[in-house]
């Protein structure tokens, strides 16, 4: 282990050698940015990492938290044979991680209106015939970086269990990791994605005071108070705001 | 995990908690709520919009001397992307009833909308569709739905929110259409928490008065908006999705309306022009612009493009001196800096505390007050808490939620902040996060009435880019509801117009206009707008870019 370590150093330091010097502030580390080296701050997300070689990304950043996806990226580290996965905005880089973005995913999405399909698990055979062809060999799970169970949602699927399904996919960041990486070439995301609207649309049980509220509205019950608050002057309008109740 | 130098002051916020909690648990206020007086004088003294260089005059357009936010005016004095002359208008390379400016959740929600009542759109979108603040939004969405609550009670709660400076009709609108939206949402397939028997899960937010907050978890924004995207992919023969390319003019015709605008490829650097009965500006806000050089939790191109483009064409604006500081920003580790912690958390019961472990405001104050009450405890009382890298912050303790309401809830319902720090060791079920105000969201914008209708015929605005909705300080929530409401109301208004709307020929004579009055104005500037996206380009970088002139894609 300790020997492969050196090894590691060394080539890195070799590298480095011939990278065009930058005044090193912070400690710093070697990556590989689609095949170009660059020696970027050792605490640097992936993507802090590209801005600061200089990159200005157009594809590849979106929300920058961990919250849309746009910025899936693939990744090699030194003596290691796995390929690794992870969101540029929230993946630290290491030294000489070997990196590439992946700008866009393609991935097969049925045309469908929610209205005229079925919460049950002949949706999924129509419209998703491949989530059957999955092999449980949990790829998907491992490939992502929200840390879900994927595998278990897609067997969920074959199942027509779709309040687990909508469960486990609940924080799926639609980033398409699994589907890039998936053997029997399941879109495991838009998976989820129909399986929540299914379950919001026809499972979740109906809030009546929703519907009682809503046809209040309708009934023009608040008509009347806020055509008085709209009138209302400032200082009177004040007066009631700092004298009302709190819950 | 934390440093070793935080741990003594760590150990007093948790000293501190078991107190803490027995007085939230009582039900009684565990700090009193301010007074209109203090209110005013934290505020003041405070908050970055009141430091005399956090605005300056405007010298040309709509609102000429007014003095707004520096880095709009910045960006509002400067030059087109484009020679207008070199625009062939009369032969256009798309055509559509409406063209919608910005794919977030206003965007798709005023293109369903348009779709059902007969028009079809064109989204035109910078980044990808769904590349919005609306996706990021964590903690949840107002409406007046509980028997305890009513719309004019959540009026009265969002109108003192914005001191009283709302446009009245814009927030009756706004919470009048509420309790509608939360059922059109589920209609889609939008899954709200809810209890056993269906009811839906409310929880309070900064300066509401009764618990209003509808939530997904802690992914709001992420399930609406990814279910608003769903739906407007299952009908591409109705709404054409164009991506990575933004609007960077609009279009008027002879008479001073809107018929659409020039497109710019952002990959083959072509523009195209589109020509449309009527257009919706649904752009957002304007994080990227890192006013008074705060970190920001707006996503990546939040460059407030829209009121560029807008106020090119003479629109007017309104509020625009006006930004939201987001009190819990996070500030440790330096990683996600300035990235958003919901709102949530304080409604659901978290504190904040300063660097003695001591509860130091009412922890739901209006979002302008909070922040105040922060920057107040850092700079003034200096009861902050430095970082490693210099910034201030305060704790937000979360290990007392789970005290509150009971072990097991941080994971339940706040997964993505969770995730969020325990990928740097921190564990925010048993020690609070490191927090200091972020810029969160422009509170003024293009000026609207309840139709989403501006001064210019023809030119709808909705959501973060309208102003007049959230006064000078928008609530917690108010924005999810916002590009909903406003996103519905847009397009079914727009869709009305093109019905009876008809374009005389096409001009861009406003953009050729409105470099003489820079020139007259005696206005020096570099500046290109809308500025597009961001640059984190460091310093020694832009030193070596050295390329004379742009020649085509190669700079």
């Amino acid at each position: 282990m300790a020997a492969k370590k050196a090894a590691k150093k060394k080539s890195v330091k070799q590298i480095k050698a011939k990278s065009v010097k930058k005044t090193p502030k912070k400690e710093m580390v070697t990556v590989f940015i689609m095949g170009k080296v660059h020696e970027v701050p050792s605490e640097a997300t992936i993507m802090g990492a590209i801005e600061y070689a200089g990159y200005q990304i157009k594809r590849g950043a979106g929300c920058r938290e961990g919250f849309c996806g746009a910025c899936a990226t693939v990744f090699r580290l030194p003596d290691d044979y796995k390929i690794y996965t992870g969101l540029a905005c929230t993946t630290l880089v290491q030294d000489g991680m070997w990196l590439s973005q992946l700008p866009a995913i393609p991935a097969q999405r049925p045309v469908y209106d929610i209205n005229k399909i079925e919460p049950n698990v002949a949706t999924f055979q129509k419209l998703y015939p491949e989530v059957f062809r999955c092999v449980a060999c949990n790829t998907c799970t491992k490939a992502c970086p929200q840390d879900l169970e994927v595998m278990d949602y897609i067997q969920a699927a074959i199942r027509g269990d779709i309040e687990k399904v909508m469960d486990l996919s609940f924080d799926c960041l639609c980033c398409g990791m699994c589907a890039i990486r998936c053997p029997a070439e399941i879109v495991q995301h838009n998976v989820g994605l129909l399986a929540k609207r299914l379950y919001g649309k026809y499972l979740s049980k109906e809030s009546k005071q929703l519907k009682k509220r809503i046809k209040e509205i309708k009934e023009h019950k608040y008509d009347k108070e806020f055509k008085e608050f709209i009138k209302m002057k400032k200082e009177a309008l004040k007066k009631k705001y700092y004298e009302r109740d709190l819950e | 995990m934390y440093p070793e130098y935080m741990n003594e002051s760590l150990k007093k916020a948790s000293q501190s908690r078991n107190k803490r909690f027995e007085l939230a648990k009582s039900g009684k206020p565990v700090f009193p709520p301010m007074s209109a007086e203090e209110r005013e004088q934290v505020l003041n003294k405070f908050h970055p919009d009141y430091k005399p260089e956090a605005r300056r005059k405007i010298h040309i357009g709509p609102n000429k001397g007014e003095k707004l936010t520096t880095e709009v005016v910045d960006i509002l004095e400067s030059h087109s992307r484009i020679k207008p002359e070199l625009f062939d208008l009369t032969r256009p390379d798309y055509e559509t009833d409406i063209l919608i400016i910005g794919g977030g959740g206003a965007g798709c929600a005023a293109a369903i909308i348009a779709m059902e009542n007969g028009a079809k759109s064109i989204i035109s979108t910078k980044l990808r569709l769904g590349d919005a603040n609306s996706m990021m939004s964590q903690g949840g969405m107002q409406a007046a739905v509980t028997p305890q609550d009513s719309p004019t009670r959540h009026y009265l709660d969002a109108i003192g929110g914005g001191h009283f400076d709302n446009k009245s009709e814009l927030v009756r609108v706004l919470t009048e259409d509420g309790p509608e939206v939360v059922k059109w949402l589920e209609n889609m397939g939008v899954v709200w928490d809810k209890n056993e028997d269906g009811s839906l899960q409310v929880l309070h937010g900064g300066g509401t008065s009764r618990k209003r907050m509808h939530s997904c978890r802690d992914y709001t924004g992420a399930i609406i908006m990814r279910t608003l995207m769903d739906v407007v992919r299952n009908n591409q023969d109705k709404i054409t999705v164009l991506e990575f390319m933004p609007i960077i003019e609009l279009i008027l015709d002879n008479k001073g309306q809107c018929g659409g605008g020039i497109l710019y490829n952002l990959e083959t650097e072509e523009y195209f022009t589109v020509k449309a009965k009527t257009t919706i500006i649904s752009t957002g806000g304007y994080g990227r612009l890192h006013i008074r050089g705060y970190d920001t939790t707006n996503h990546y191109g939040a460059t407030g493009d829209g009121l560029v483009i807008a106020y090119r064409a003479g629109a007017k604006l309104l509020y625009m001196d006006s930004v939201q500081y987001h009190p819990t920003g996070s500030v440790f580790p330096e990683q996600i800096a300035g990235f958003l912690i919901t709102e949530k958390i304080r409604g659901a019961g978290g504190q904040p505390l300063n660097k003695l472990g001591e509860l130091f405001v009412f922890p739901r104050e209006p979002r302008d007050v909070e922040s105040s009450a922060f920057i107040r405890e850092c700079l003034e009382r200096n009861n902050g808490i430095e970082t490693p890298s210099g910034r201030l912050g305060v704790w937000l303790d979360s290990p007392l939620i789970e005290m509150l309401q009971g072990e097991g809830y941080i994971n339940k319902n706040f997964p993505a902040m969770h995730r969020q720090f325990i990928r740097y060791a921190i564990d925010i079920t048993k020690e609070p996060m490191l927090v200091y105000p972020s810029l969160h969201y422009q509170n003024g914008g293009i000026e609207i009435n309840e139709k989403c209708e501006t001064n210019i015929p023809g030119l709808y605005v909705a959501g973060e880019a309208s102003g007049g909705v959230h006064g000078r300080n928008r609530l917690m929530g108010n924005s999810v509801l916002d590009y909903n409401v406003f996103g519905r109301r847009a397009g079914k208004c727009a869709a009305e117009y093109v019905k009876s709307v008809k374009l005389g020929p096409l001009t861009l004579e406003h953009v050729s206009n409105y470099e003489n009055e820079l020139k007259r104005a005696k206005i020096k500037t570099d500046l290109i707008a809308p500025v597009l996206l961001p640059s984190y380009t460091p310093e020694d970088v832009k030193k070596r870019q050295l390329t004379a002139r742009y020649e085509g894609t190669l700079r």
